[in-house]
């Protein structure tokens, strides 16, 4: 799906768990999620700690797609 | 006898499904599911079940590695084997990084098997034997015999024959062999050649393999100004799933208005995705189609704004003809609101 949004022309960036299937795919822009079944919010955590992971990794993801990749980038996250 | 030790996921091993995949490697004397039916076709003992979650592996590659290696240290065993892993994509991806660990540290032949369409065959094709597998567990015995016979053939050391011959994908090592027609390169390839300007069928003795890849689009120049759409393959829909998206193997796809809302509210949206545990995707959909924090982002003023749909399907079993086939229906619909930009969530 990733391949073809962007043949078609859209910047997208690939949230994934399974970073190496992101890339063997070839999605060309990825930031990875915590984990398959709950990606962007541990149910171990509180709220706040969940909401503050997802606010910071979608942020990254809306950064990466203002980035002028020259290859395939994984984007660092710090929570 | 020769012995032989086989890796299994959580299911095959009897722990459980998706609730389980989170289980860490344990190493089990004797045969457990598929490692019985393996070993009526094996001329080896199989000693040992390893069994390792999905999840657990995916997450923490290296973690489990190590330990099963550990498992593995000071065990006689001749031969390993993991799967079949058929088309579950994280099962043959922790099958390929076993293997591949295996082999390296202890230097004995490694088989597995998967379907094509399996990310794993793609990612270890060139490190280790896999055999063309089926596309589900209804494939068992016919996968547990192929898997068998290579391995059987390994074990006694006897000459593995070209991947298409013995059934296994392609590893890219080239072999210098004596044909029996003795014919010359040079004749080959002008007969080729003939076929070729005749538009006669002919077949090459090096195909190029096809990557697929896409140039990088360029990016979005002013976020505050972008039209940005949200696309997941974590089966998030209405509870009613008004589309009837299917579980699994899907071939229908949903786009759902999120006009009003902030985020997406457990009770009117939860998941439909058969591949992983639905109950943190239930409880707070945002989890995988984080709807709040790009609504935050749009009030924010740091995006320009969220495109009123988000669009879902499963992403277990898809083929990826399928998936490619929704996203080239999903695209008009982009288009037409002039979308800039898209983040796609996948499980």
């Amino acid at each position: 799906m990733v391949k073809e949004f962007e043949r078609a022309g859209f910047p997208i960036v690939q949230m994934a768990n399974l970073i190496p299937v992101a890339k063997s795919i070839g999605s060309n822009r990825i930031v990875p999620t915590i984990s398959i079944p709950y990606p962007l919010g541990d149910p171990g955590t509180d709220k706040e700690q969940q909401w503050k992971l997802r606010y910071h990794r979608v942020g990254v993801a809306l950064e990466a797609l203002t980035t002028d990749a020259k290859e395939q980038t994984v984007f660092k996250v710090k929570i | 006898m020769a012995k032989a030790i086989l890796y299994l996921n959580q299911f095959f091993g009897q722990i459980g499904g998706e609730d389980k995949a989170d289980v860490g490697s344990s190493i089990h004397e004797g045969l457990i599911g598929p490692a019985m039916e393996l070993d009526k076709h094996l001329d080896a003992e199989i000693t040992h079940t390893v069994i390792c979650g999905d999840n657990f592996m995916g997450s923490n590659t290296e973690e489990a590695i190590n330990t099963i290696l550990g498992f593995l240290e000071g065990k006689q065993f001749d031969i390993f084997l993991a799967g079949p892993a058929f088309q579950a994509g994280r099962y043959g991806i922790a099958c390929g990084h076993i293997c591949k660990a295996v082999k390296d540290k202890f230097n004995v032949p490694v088989v597995t098997s998967m379907h094509e369409e399996n990310p794993g065959v793609e990612m270890f094709k060139k490190d280790i034997y896999i055999m063309k597998g089926g596309n589900s567990a209804a494939k068992m015995r016919q996968d547990i015999k192929s898997m068998a016979s290579l391995a059987n053939k390994l074990i006694r050391k006897e000459t593995i024959l070209e991947a298409a011959q013995e059934g296994y994908y392609s590893r890219g090592v080239r072999h210098q062999v004596w044909r029996d027609d003795k014919k010359p390169a040079a004749d080959r390839v002008v007969e080729m050649l003939i076929k070729k300007v005749n538009g006669e069928p002919y077949e090459t003795e090096l195909p190029v393999p096809k990557m697929d890849r896409v140039s990088i689009a360029p990016p979005i120049a002013d976020l505050s100004k972008a039209n940005i759409a949200l696309v997941t393959s974590g089966g998030i829909v209405p509870v009613d799933n008004p589309d009837r998206i299917q579980s699994a193997s899907a071939t229908r796809w949903g786009r759902y208005n999120t006009e009003g809302t902030d985020d997406l509210q457990k009770g009117d949206y939860k998941t439909i995705h058969a591949g992983y545990d639905p109950a943190a995707a239930d409880d707070d959909p945002d989890r995988v189609a984080p709807v709040d924090a790009l609504k935050a982002y749009e009030k924010e003023g740091i995006i320009g704004r969220l495109h009123k749909y988000f669009y879902s399907t499963v992403g277990t079993g898809t083929t990826q003809a399928e998936a490619a086939r929704m996203a080239k229906e999903m695209i008009p619909h982009l288009k037409e609101d002039n979308v800039d930009g898209i983040i796609l969530t996948s499980t």
